[in-house]
This record gives C-alpha cells, structure tokens and sequence, in this order.
C-alpha cells in the first residue's frame, strides 16, 4: 500500500516536472520571438519622430545636415545596396570555387583542414578586417589596383565612368571587397553543404555517360542544388547588408552619391555606427538613426526571410 | 535541366568532329576546375594574410605592460588590461544568460516542437536573429535599457551579448538533439521516466560536446562584437567593473584607437587585435576538434 502511494506520489512529481519543463521550454521560445517583436516596435517607435518629420520622402532624400535637422536615408541606403549587391558578385564566383574544390577537387585529406580555414575566414571579428582593411588594403587599392582600372577600364566607354576619378583607396570598391572576402565563408560553406547533400548515385551516372568533372557539376549538381545555392547566396547578402564596424573604417564616410566606385559613401551600418556619439538624446538627428535601423532592420529581415525559404529543404534534410 | 544542350549527351553526328570536341570539353574542365583551385588559393591567401598582419603588427606593439597598465593618454605608457578585464566580464556574464535560454529554446524545438506550428514561427525568428545585423540589436538594448535606466552601462553591453549568443545556442541545441536516435527516448520512456528527466538526463547528456562546442563557438562570436557595444556598455578609459556604469571592453578600445591619430594608441590597438583574434581562433579551433572527437 505504502509503495503504491509513494509511486502515485513520484508519478505526480514526474507529471508537475514535466509541466514545469515543457512550460519553461516554451517560454523561452516564446521569449524569442518577443526580441524579434521588440526589436521592431522599439526601433520603430524611435524612428516615429523622424519618419512624422519627414515622411515617405525620407526614404530617397539624400540630404544629411545635422545643423539645419534635416535628414533623408538616400545616400546610406544606396551606399548598402550598392556595397552588398558588389560584394556579392564578387564573393560567389570565388564561393563556388572554393565549395566545387572542396567536394569534387581536392584530395579527400586535404579537405578537412582547407574547409576549416575557409570557415576561419567567418570567425576573424569584423573589426580586425576593418583594420586590416584600411591599413592595408586600402593603401594597396591606392597604390596598385585603382591606378590600373582607371588606365584599363577608366576610357571604356558605358562602364568606364565606374572607375574614374582619384584612387583614395578607401571608398565604395574597397568596402565592397572587405564585405565580399566577410561573406564568402557563409556563401561558400552554404554550397558546400548542398552540393554534398547530391545523391551519389546521380554524378556516377553522369559520369558513366563520360561527362567531365565540370560536366558533372554544370549538369547534375548545380541544377539539382540551385534553390539552395540561391539561399546561401542571400544569406550572404543579408549579412553584407548590416556589416558596420569594417564597412566603417573602408567606406570613406562621406554623404554623397557618387558615380564612381572609388568615390566615398556610406551605409547604414556605417552612419549609425559614426554619428550615434554626436546625437543628443531626444535629438531629432537620433530618431533619424534610430528610423535607418528600422530600414535596415526590414531591408534584412527579407533578403533572411528569402534565404531561410529558399534552403527550407535543405534545412527539413 | 540546364537548358543549353549538353555535348556529354548530344549524340556526335559527324565523327570527325569527336576527337576535337572531346578535346574542348577537356580544355573547358581543365579551365574551370584550374580557376577554382586558385579561387581556394585566394581565400585562403586572405586568411593567411590577415593572420600575418595582425601577428607582424601586433607583436611588435605587445609587452607585458599590455597586461599590466590601464589605458592612458597617449605619450604615457599603457595597457590594455581595463579592456580585458571589462571584456571578459560581459562576455562571461552574457555567456551565463543567453545558454540556459538558448538550450531551452533548442530543447523546445527539438524535444516537444518538431511539427508544431508555433515551433516552427519559433525556429524561423531563431534563424532570422542569428543573421540579423548586431549593430541593430545594439540600438534594441539602447531603446530598452540604456534610455529608460539613466545612461550607458554594462548590464546593457550584457543583455546585447546574451541576445546575440542566443539564437546560436539554439541553433546547435537543436541540431545536437536532433542527431540523437529516437529509440534512446523511447527506452527511457519505456522505463517508466518523465520526460523532462529523459531530457536532462539522457538527451542532453549524449548531445553535451555538440552543445559546449555550440556555446563555445558563441563566446568566440560575441568576443569581438562591436558595434552592438558602441550603444550599450560605450567603452571606458579608466578601470571600472561597475556594472551599472559604461565599461571598457576590448572591441571598442581597438576601435577607438586604430581611428586615432596616435601612433601609440595605433600600436596598442593591434596589439590588442592580435589578442581578441587569437583568442577568437583558438576558441573556433577548440570547439571544432572537440565536435571532431565527439563523431
């Protein structure tokens, strides 16, 4: 009788521990949603003076004059696109290099220990490549690489206007190429990791027929990955969009459209990065900020959104 | 698939033409697969090089007072250990916060949530986080703790490390947990178990080097945040481990130096960037010989 009623006693504790667990379990799954929702509401809510202010045109007015308080996203929003959109054309060719070499190229022994360096890559803090960046890519850009596109593509006509005017070494070029060697571990572990994911079975029929190991990848492998190639393409995207501390030192820092690469700019990330020490608390020129996080904030949540249902398949494996 | 014919596949209509067909296939793969090895050249040139800077730059500005000083004025000799130490608190105290809630969000989705709607809301917005830029996450915290609580402090730089180490404990929790066979659980159950002890003491205990590596690779993650830290804990010059005030830390001290027109707060800034990325590799390569050993 006595071990009947301590074994009702433990089985009621088992069932008060399993409610507790599974509360706390989904509590703190709710608890991160309630960070993404706050994120929003609070940016929003400290964007509201500034988007009252200046209204929709804010979105496009590239007038940034912290004396007379106006201000308009124009300029920082083409600087990000126009950086992450470079970055990315720059980062997936080298991406499918490095993801094509480790799963078909190279030596089975060699692969580990490359991969983990390429993943390193993605480790190194982004403010160590914005020293590393503007200390010594930016000298090397200066001196080297912008001389060379001016004299090469400067007179080309149609795209020679993209590489004109003096060769600072920081500016729009630069921080695209910071952004593109920051995003390439991502793009390239992304393809990796797919391309592995390609029934065996599939390449060695391919290979039976007496295609070429590019054959096989152009073929078989790419058009049976290419939705998730997609996805870790815009999963770097996502991330060059809100990179700030080694866009920051790169960038050039000026609010002005240029239509030279070489030329300065800046980001969001870089603009709220820099002048959030100058804000008054209150000031309208913070609500400003605050507004280019929340457009920033939206900018990212699609090109993420887009990433994450473009590799679900990949993900439900 | 691929919409232009492929010539492995098109039946060769004049045999004379086999031979140099052959040949330009065999030109276009050499091609392609030469340029791919030099794009792994080039990437792994950028590590090499980042590595050599920060280790040619960063050694000749290291010496024990490093360690030893605080940060100074420029002209006197200083250190770094305020930015250390003020490091090594947020980043301790945000590891301590965000693992308990980002193991119970992992164990959520793995152990009660696989086909659950909500679960699913949960894991996307998980996801979304852990790509989601940091300097907004920084603004969040300034929003939520620093405005309303009277002014930058350390509790602030510590609640954005935490938000940010969540989701990549969530990330690895589950994925860890998922690996585990379901026979295990049912075993358990079939012993009569409740299921949270299932969970504790089986679950988590067979998926615990793929966790620890999970929050190792965090720790390493927010090391070297900082921009979330320029709107929350703000940095400080002078030795402080008072939590409710702004504290040092050593990513922004870094960055605070290497834009000054000082050559000595530009040596101690790589110094200091040698440091926080040496540590920052060591923690990746430790975590990952640890998953290694766990296969």
């Amino acid at each position: 009788m006595s071990t009947g009623v301590r074994r009702a006693a433990a089985a009621r504790r088992g069932n008060l521990g399993d409610a507790l667990f599974a509360g706390a379990c989904q509590a703190a799954g709710g608890f991160v949603l309630l960070l993404l929702g706050g994120i929003i509401v609070e940016l929003f809510i400290g964007g509201l003076p500034a988007f009252r202010a200046f209204g929709l045109p804010f979105l496009w007015s590239t007038e940034w004059d912290p004396v007379s308080e106006v201000f308009g996203a124009g300029v920082s929003i083409y600087g990000t696109v126009v950086t992450a959109v470079l970055a990315i054309l720059l980062a997936v060719p080298l991406a499918f290099g490095i993801a094509f070499t480790l799963t078909e190229l190279a030596p089975p022994w060699l692969r580990r220990p490359v991969g983990t360096a390429v993943e390193l890559l993605a480790a190194v803090p982004s403010i160590i490549y914005g020293m590393w960046g503007f200390f010594l890519i930016a000298p090397l850009m200066a001196q080297y690489v912008q001389p060379t596109l001016i004299d090469s593509l400067g007179e080309v006509p149609g795209i020679g206007a993209l590489f004109q005017g003096p060769p600072f070494g920081t500016g729009i070029l630069t921080a695209a190429l910071i952004l593109a060697i920051m995003i390439l571990p991502f793009i390239a572990a992304t393809m990796r990791d797919v391309f592995e994911q390609v029934p065996p079975v599939f390449k060695e029929s391919a290979y039976g027929l007496g295609c070429t190991t590019w054959e096989v990848m152009r073929g078989v492998v790419l058009p049976y990955t290419r939705i998730s190639v997609a996805g870790g393409v815009m999963l770097g995207l996502g991330r060059a969009l809100g990179e700030t501390m080694a866009v920051t030192f790169v960038i050039g820092n000026a609010n002005r459209i240029s239509t030279t690469l070489f030329g300065p700019g800046n980001t969001i990330a870089s603009v709220v990065a820099l002048e959030f020490g100058e804000s008054e608390t209150g000031s309208l020129k913070l609500s400003a900020l605050l507004a280019l996080g929340f457009i920033l904030f939206v900018l990212s949540f699609i090109v993420l959104a887009t990433s994450r249902f473009l590799l679900r398949s990949r993900l439900k494996g | 698939m691929s919409g232009t014919a492929n010539p492995a596949l098109t039946p060769v209509k004049n045999p004379g033409n086999a031979t140099r067909l052959s040949r330009r296939r065999k030109r276009t793969d050499l091609v392609i697969r030469s340029l791919s090895l030099v794009a792994t050249g080039i990437g792994l040139v950028f590590l090499a090089s980042i590595l050599i800077t920060l280790f040619v730059k960063g050694f000749g500005a290291m010496n024990l007072s490093v360690f030893t000083e605080v940060t100074k004025p420029p002209g006197s000799e200083g250190g770094l250990l305020n930015a250390i130490v003020g490091s090594l608190i947020q980043v301790v105290l945000a590891t301590l916060i965000g693992t308990p809630i980002g193991m119970l969000v992992g164990t959520y989705l793995a152990e009660y949530a696989r086909d659950s709607r909500f679960g699913d809301v949960v894991r996307f917005v998980s996801d979304i986080l852990l790509s989601a830029p940091s300097i907004l996450i920084g603004l969040f915290v300034y929003q939520l703790l620093v405005l309303p609580f009277g002014g930058f402090s350390g509790w602030a730089g510590v609640a954005a490390l935490a938000i940010i180490i969540i989701p990549i404990v969530v990330r690895t929790t589950e994925d860890m947990l998922s690996l585990i066979p379901n026979t295990l659980r049912e075993a358990v159950i079939g012993l009569g178990s409740p299921k949270w002890k299932m969970i504790v003491l089986v679950s988590w205990r067979s998926a615990l080097s793929g966790i620890i590596t999970g929050v190792l690779l965090g720790i390493a993650r927010i090391a070297g945040e900082t921009a979330p830290l320029l709107f929350t804990s703000l940095g400080n010059n002078a030795w402080s481990t008072n939590l409710s005030a702004p504290m040092p830390s050593l990513p922004i001290t870094i960055y605070s130096y290497a834009g000054s027109p000082f050559q000595d707060w530009i040596e101690l800034a790589w110094a200091g960037a040698l440091i926080i990325t040496l540590a920052v590799l060591l923690l990746n390569i430790g975590a990952r010989s640890l998953l290694g050993r766990g296969k």
